[in-house]
């Protein structure tokens, strides 16, 4: 074979598989879209994979999934860049509903943050409560040998995610001041989501604040050795909310056209069905041994476990609603 | 929406104030990228001398191993970094993932090809008579041999910037093995991966500011670059060949 002829074979070659993987990609995308932007533990556990092969199984959606944290979440929905948010931080979720930027929340799962690190628990902080812990925590930074800062103990998301708002919570609770902490050589900060700053503090041998569902993912994975060192409580209770993005807010024009509201609002109707509340509920059971999260929709109705239940209406309810009137757009039966 | 004047606005009052912030990762990207290219000369050079100066078995086979190792995505290093410092990896009894040792022992890894490559490009383009001639004129094979290394000096230069530029645009191996460590004590986070960091909480105002900077650096380089390439030049034009050794003959007589 000649060289022209060599060169010619190659250059077919090369257009054959452009021009198959355009149609294919054309074909993918000739579903509707519906954009996503998700906490990082929904997503890092694997459940988001699951929900997302179900559903798109029986809908003619493609759900398209970005990982992000909760603020990060919500500041994409605000910018147009998302149809749905999936989050886990009552007070940002409520600035986001106040500012009109999403409706018709409801809460769809729940689990435990906790207080993750080294076996050998050298701040000593197992079965303490979450302030007591942070309060030992802090006495072993200021007090370990090492202050060169090549030691860090605590290692922070620094993301303004929801485990990242509750983190600051907690430390303000315990007495402390996140910010000047944030300055302390034994503070540490990644800046990333749960699963990458859960493999910082393994590999550091520090402590962090987790949700239980990723934790135990990566735990059970056998990607950390880090163990869970308090108990569950009432301050350590996380709640995940799903809300459509306000059709009224104005897309980005580089993603979609509109917010697509129809879609969103089908999905929500889809995670608070009693299947999807079951599927959730025992994601992970048998693999890891206890759920990652409970489905938190027929207990609400319930109103049992207690007293989680008024945990949950404490923490993650406004004006006694996890959806007041106002912030509804139609779809009233979702609140009945 | 990202408001850009806004927030290019901002990254210019942040740059021209001086953010304490900002000229942290700054400096840590200066200091790691530039550690990392001399740790990479240590090794590398050496190397590329080995490799253009000797004649062996499968030394285009190298030569082309290491073009291909220059386009190495740096994200499938940071990976087998990663795998490599890690607490069960062969040198995770280090204790370097997430730490400065790891981003700038990873830097000079990722740019040891483009130093070597570049390099001995530079070696083997000085006229082979040089190497003979310094020998005629009673020179051991080292003196040689640092001969042809200071014909190919500007060459070598070269080499030595187009990798820093490389080490301090990556973001790959810096996110993998160094983590974007923020906080009081040893930080890792660099201008990419603060960039990529700010732009995902929308603090774009900072993130505009050290993609400025980036870009400043990057151009210094290349104006050094440009700057040497043509005194270089003038230099070659204006000594008599092989002037050097025939003076150090001379002061030897």
């Amino acid at each position: 074979m000649q060289a022209w002829q060599k060169l010619l074979l190659v250059a077919a070659l090369a257009t054959i598989i452009v021009v198959a993987g355009t149609l294919v990609y054309f074909n993918y995308f000739s579903k509707r879209r519906l954009f996503i932007s998700t906490t990082t533990s929904l997503y890092d556990t694997g459940l988001l994979d699951v929900i997302e092969a179900d559903y798109e199984a029986t809908h003619n959606v493609d759900l398209q999934i970005t990982a992000v944290g909760t603020g990060v979440a919500i500041q994409q929905a605000q910018n147009g860049d998302a149809d749905i948010v999936l989050v886990h931080s009552p007070s940002v979720e409520k600035t986001f509903l106040e500012g009109g930027y999403g409706v018709n929340r409801k809460i769809i799962a729940y689990n435990f943050f906790t207080i993750v690190g080294p076996a050998d628990d050298p701040a000593q902080i197992y079965g303490k409560t979450a302030a007591e812990a942070l309060f030992n925590i802090v006495q072993y930074g200021e007090n370990m040998p090492d202050q060169s800062g090549a030691t860090q103990i605590w290692v922070s998301r620094g993301d303004n995610s929801g485990t990242n708002s509750k983190e600051k919570s907690l430390w303000t609770a315990a007495g402390y001041n996140y910010t000047e902490l944030s300055d302390e050589v034994w503070f540490a900060s990644t800046g990333q989501g749960m699963g990458a700053t859960l493999t910082v503090a393994d590999q550091k041998g520090a402590y962090t604040l987790s949700d239980i569902g990723t934790y135990l993912k990566y735990y059970s994975d056998g990607n950390i050795d880090l163990v869970s060192l308090i108990l569950e409580e009432q301050a350590l209770l996380n709640v995940y909310s799903v809300m459509a993005v306000s059709p009224d807010v104005s897309a980005n024009q580089s993603l979609h056209e509109n917010i697509n509201f129809e879609d969103a609002m089908n999905f929500i109707e889809y995670l608070i069905s009693d299947s999807t509340q079951e599927l959730i509920t025992n994601y992970g059971k048998d693999t890891y041994g206890q759920s990652l999260f409970t489905g938190a929709v027929q207990q609400l109705i319930a109103d049992e476990p207690q007293p989680l239940m008024r945990w949950v209406q404490d923490y993650a309810f406004f004006d006694g609603s996890e959806c007041p009137p106002q912030y509804r757009n139609g779809y009233e039966d979702l609140y009945s | 929406m990202a408001d850009i004047l806004a927030d290019t606005a901002e990254a210019l009052q942040l740059i021209i104030t001086g953010d304490p912030e900002i000229l942290g990762i700054v400096s840590r990207s200066l200091l790691f990228s530039g550690t990392a290219v001399i740790l990479a000369i240590l090794w590398g050079t050496p190397l590329a001398m080995l490799i253009a100066m000797n004649e062996f078995r499968g030394k285009t086979l190298i030569k082309t191993f290491l073009n291909t190792l220059i386009g190495l995505p740096t994200v499938v290093l940071g990976l087998i970094l990663f795998l490599i410092f890690s607490k069960g990896g062969p040198l995770g009894f280090l204790g370097l993932l997430y730490t400065p040792a790891a981003i700038m022992l990873g830097q000079a890894v990722l740019i040891t090809p483009i130093l070597v490559s570049i390099g001995v490009s530079a070696i083997e383009s000085v006229d082979p008579e040089i190497m003979s001639l310094s020998r005629t004129l009673g020179a051991s094979e080292s003196q040689a041999q640092v001969a042809v290394l200071k014909e190919a000096a500007s060459g070598i230069v070269l080499s030595d910037l187009a990798s820093f530029n490389r080490a301090i645009g990556e973001l790959g191996v810096v996110l993998l093995v160094g983590g974007n460590i923020g906080g009081g004590g040893n930080r890792t986070d660099v201008i990419t991966t603060a960039i990529s960091r700010n732009v995902q909480i929308s603090e774009f105002g900072l993130a505009i500011a050290l993609g400025i900077l980036l870009v400043l650096i990057l151009f210094t380089i290349n104006m050094i670059v440009a700057v040497l390439r043509k005194a270089n030049y003038i230099v070659e034009l204006a000594k008599p060949p092989f002037s050097r050794f025939k003076r150090n003959r001379e002061t030897k007589q």
